[in-house]
């Protein structure tokens, strides 16, 4: 009883320090200043629409606090203890049964090495053997649903919606199997892929492999959406971010690019590593992305900023890697896995855990969700390794449900249907969509002037156009124009015509004829015969 | 070593027994709900569609023997409805059965108004063969079949000249009439209790305001709008505007106002006190409007037309929130709001009444606690998202006959080119030269006391 008590009592007598941060967890960015605005009625609306955004935030801090079932698991040292000295053994024997329950050794050293996916809500487990062994499991029941071989090498599998389908990368095309181990479809427009991942929010299916193209495949009307060529040469790193669904490519140049179906380029790319990149992982909002390569560091990411918070040195390379719902890091090398706690925001300085695998070399691991437990894939089977603290321990049932009855997960398919999100919708900042998209001010300001001084030019270019002109009616009558025209020639030439006029002593006076000297004519003809007497 | 991981009981997170509901838990952290505002905007989307899907308003037809003239709602009940057709005939209709409860016959003329006492026992109707008449109106009986009496009428009045509209009084035992003139009846006496006049010009509509038991508004086709005081011998104020007004009804919440539905396709709202200007034109119609009645919560009105179409307004809005038709719906010439304001009815030339639903898409019967949620969550969902342009498209667009959608295009151009003119005009004069009236008040001629 004094248990129980003494933590909520603790809890309760917790600065308000604890409450501020549980509201900044659920606050959505910050509030609207409602202060200048003069239209009252907006105005109005706005503060009404604050406060119910405010008690909404306040309420969720309050079942955050109170309300959620479980605590989130831990692993603590006493004393000379050091967490990392831990071995699997110790835990197993240290947590209750079922818990040690789900630390497993699956040796399959035939068809090896096994890469491994869990479904979205931690319960199922696939598994792909390299040559070819496919197999979905209820891992958390010891039970295997359906098992294939499919007699080909297989590079990677992955859960689609949920787990009645899956996605297997094998040698020459993507297969789509159903729980039951069928064949439902083959994608032949995705040749030699190597790597696949599976949008949820957005029912896509994306893969990269030997050619470099990366395509997008929308799983629930069978589109292919798009399909970009990465112009990187083969590529066998891709894991999506979950925060705003762009994905994030490994390359031989040790260049992490990011991309969305929307455009053909990579929306993103960063010089990562010298040399190749090995693995990459993000966290589930979005904050960051570990990055190991060939030049054997570890670099963490902050993806909102894109910039190196800190690396790690591995003494070999880190073959994978991956980042648990709450934050932990685990990375792999040869036979030994190393997990890292707060290794991301600031920089540990020793491993959280450490397990050596028995039985073979890494090949891949995975967190599963909403557990303790971190799945390894490696030359000799499978293996789970029990790491507390890695996973969400209250799920939403509406997210993800491990316990869904079959009524649910039909219900759930529908409104997953019905709330997809179109393959347009991917950009980088999620929270951009519905938002007016304003420019600074200073842009505003500086593209104002812009607009002003070009129209101001322009005005007065017309202006001047104008006093050239010499607007008059009339004046552009054909006949006008022809003697214009005459006018011009003859004025061009009117130095030498006046020269020669004056030779001849005819008046300057162009256009008017000096009368001719009268001849002489006697007075008494008459008037009628003047005309014959000629000059 | 302190250890302790996340150990998940089957029987904790899952109910006991088959017959209980199945246990949700929520996590509202927002690390596990991304993309929360694309997936609102898409279920916006969604919400939109949805309502156009499943906008289907009509729900009836109830019908006469002739063009129906007018109609009238019971102040007591629910389900009945009166109407008034051309050919002298008033049938009582219950309406959730729709079924004719009575015909009352015995009008020689077409029968031009029906209004119901304030106990809803009683109806009275006037026609153009110069008749009142008081009826018997029967309550709808629980119990179904088919009941088709004729009716009598009880009493009966005559004037001097044909009548084109009645209404009576909400408390007294008093009916006004009009015709030639404004005629105020008690039920005790054959003769009128009292005549307003003004003018020579028919009246084609009056009404008693809702709040002030003395006072009455009145529309004629000398295009004036007159208010009237019982206690006085002389109306009090009229209002002359451009073109015809055909009918005219007080809003029942704000009774100091009026909407009046004009010849020129138009509907104006005025504040009593304040004639000058209207404070809301009501526009959308391409035809005359022939018909209003408001809503009992006073927030909206339905209006009739002729161009073969009803539509729902907002008491303060510029354009309809709603159209209907339908491809036999000739000229509406009545049209009435249920008294719980989620059906409206519409009279029209083609003998028939229509029954149609206030909200196009609204699920009629009782709702599940989960199904009004999802309304209200769809709701709030528009109202967020309703300045989005794929969401205003979705939610704006309406199917209208291709007549209405020409003459409304042609209006739009006629308007259009008018504003440019004017502001041509006004950039081409000296500044202030050029006065230009407001909408509100450009079709207001005159108020005379």
């Amino acid at each position: 009883m004094t248990d129980e008590e003494g933590p909520r009592a603790a809890k309760r007598l917790k600065s308000s320090t604890g409450d501020v941060a549980r509201a900044a967890k659920f606050k959505r960015g910050p509030e609207v200043a409602t202060r200048r605005i003069e239209d009252k009625k907006l105005k109005g609306k706005l503060r009404h629409s604050e406060r119910v955004v405010s008690e909404a935030q306040a309420a969720a801090a309050k079942v955050d606090e109170w309300l959620l079932p479980r605590d989130a698991g831990e692993l603590e040292a006493e004393g000379m203890e050091r967490t990392w000295r831990f071995s699997q053994q110790d835990i197993v024997g240290a947590v209750e049964v079922g818990a040690g329950r789900k630390a497993f050794d699956l040796q399959l050293d035939q068809l090896g090495p096994y890469s491994l996916d869990f479904s979205r809500s931690g319960r199922h487990m696939l598994l792909a053997g390299r040559k070819g062994h496919l197999a979905l499991l209820d891992w958390q029941r010891s039970r295997l649903i359906c098992e294939v071989q499919v007699k080909e090498t297989t590079h990677d599998i992955k859960f689609l919606h949920n787990e009645q389908f899956f996605a297997a990368a094998q040698r020459k095309y993507v297969y789509i199997y159903d729980k039951r181990g069928l064949e439902v479809h083959c994608l032949r427009d995705t040749t030699e892929a190597t790597c696949l991942e599976f949008l949820p929010h957005h029912f896509l299916l994306c893969s990269v492999g030997a050619t470099g193209m990366l395509r997008y495949q929308d799983t629930s009307t069978g589109q292919v959406v798009a399909s970009h060529r990465t112009r990187q040469g083969p590529c066998s790193i891709m894991r999506q971010n979950p925060w705003n669904a762009a994905l994030c490519l490994g390359h031989g140049n040790g260049t992490v690019t990011m991309w969305t179906p929307n455009i053909t380029t990579p929306v993103v790319r960063m010089l990562c590593h010298h040399g190749p990149l090995r693995s990459l992982a993000a966290d589930s909002q979005g904050r960051h992305m570990v990055t190991t390569g060939a030049d054997g560091q570890v670099k963490v990411w902050d993806l909102r900023m894109l910039r190196p918070l800190h690396a790690y040195l591995s003494p070999s390379p880190a073959d994978s890697c991956d980042i648990s719902q709450r934050g932990l890091l685990a990375v792999g090398y040869g036979r030994r896995v190393q997990v890292w706690k707060d290794a991301l925001s600031s920089k540990a300085q020793a491993p959280y855990m450490t397990h050596r695998l028995m039985g073979g070399t890494l090949r891949d691991l995975h967190f599963c969700p909403y557990e303790d437990v971190l799945g390894i894939g490696h030359s000799g089977g499978v293996s789970t390794m029990l790491v507390p603290g890695a996973g969400e321990p209250n799920y939403d049932s509406l997210v993800a449900d491990p316990f869904q009855t079959r009524k649910q997960r039909r219900e759930a398919e529908v409104h997953a249907l019905l709330d997809k999100l179109q393959p347009a919708m991917i950009v980088l900042d999620p929270g951009a969509i519905t938002t007016v998209l304003r420019e600074p001010r200073e842009v505003q300001k500086e593209k104002q002037a812009e607009a002003e001084a070009a129209n101001q030019a322009r005005l007065a270019e017309q202006r001047g156009k104008n006093e050239g002109k010499k607007r008059m009616k009339g004046k552009n009558k054909p006949s006008r124009r022809q003697s214009k025209r005459q006018a011009n020639i003859i004025e061009e030439r009117k130095p030498g015509v006046k020269a020669r006029m004056r030779e001849q002593g005819v008046s300057a006076e162009f256009g008017h004829k000096q009368a001719r000297p009268e001849a002489e004519v006697p007075a008494d003809v008459p008037r009628a015969l003047h005309r014959f007497f000629k000059k | 070593m302190k250890v302790k991981t996340i150990n998940r009981s089957e029987e904790e997170c899952t109910r006991s027994r088959a017959q209980d509901v199945q246990k949700v838990h929520r996590n509202l952290d927002p690390a596990l709900h991304p993309f929360e505002k694309a997936k609102e905007y898409t279920r916006a989307l969604n919400a939109a569609k949805m309502d156009r899907v499943f906008a289907k308003p009509f729900i009836a037809a109830l019908t006469h023997d002739d063009g129906i003239t007018c109609l009238a709602r019971n102040p007591r009940r629910l389900n009945c409805l009166l109407s008034g057709s051309a050919d002298g005939d008033i049938r009582l209709w219950d309406v959730p059965a729709r079924r004719c409860l009575r015909r009352m016959t015995g009008h020689t003329g077409a029968v031009k108004g029906v209004s119901v006492t304030s106990d809803g026992e009683a109806a009275v109707s006037c026609s153009t063969d110069c008749t009142v008449k008081l009826w018997k109106v029967p309550f709808a009986p629980f119990d179904g079949g088919p009941i088709q009496e004729e009716g009598e009428a009880v009493l009966e009045f005559s004037g001097k000249h044909a009548f084109r509209c009645i209404d009576h009084h909400w408390e007294r035992a008093q009916f006004a009439t009009a015709g030639a003139a404004v005629e105020v009846w008690d039920h005790e006496r054959a003769e009128p209790v009292q005549t307003f006049t003004w003018g020579s010009d028919t009246i084609t509509s009056v009404r008693f305001n809702p709040a002030e038991p003395d006072v009455f508004a009145t529309a004629g086709s000398d295009r004036g709008i007159a208010l009237y005081d019982l206690r006085s011998n002389t109306p009090l104020r009229k209002l002359v505007m451009q073109t015809r007004c055909n009918a005219i009804a007080w809003n029942p919440m704000e009774a100091f106002n009026f909407t009046v539905a004009n010849e020129d396709c138009n509907l104006y709202t005025y504040d009593m006190r304040r004639l000058a200007s209207a404070s809301c034109v009501h526009q959308d119609f391409v035809s005359a409007v022939m018909d209003l009645d408001y809503s009992p919560t006073g927030r909206e009105f339905v209006a009739g037309s002729y161009d073969r179409t009803v539509r729902i307004f907002p008491f303060n809005g510029g354009h309809s929130r709603e159209v209907y038709h339908t491809k036999r719906m000739q000229r509406v010439f009545a049209v009435r709001f249920s008294g719980d304001a989620s059906y409206v009815f519409s009279g029209s030339d083609d003998m028939n009444v229509r029954v149609w639903k206030a909200n196009a898409s609204e699920q009629l019967g009782t709702l599940l606690p989960r199904e009004r949620k999802k309304q209200q969550y769809n709701n709030a969902l528009l109202e967020r998202h309703k300045h989005l342009p794929e969401v205003a498209r979705i939610v704006r667009h309406r199917h209208l006959p291709a007549p209405v959608y020409k003459a409304a295009k042609l209006r739009r151009v006629q308007q259009d080119s008018e504003r440019r003119k004017t502001q041509h005009r006004i950039a081409h004069s000296a500044p202030g030269s050029v006065k230009i009236k407001a909408a509100r008040k450009k079709k207001v001629v005159a108020e005379v006391e």
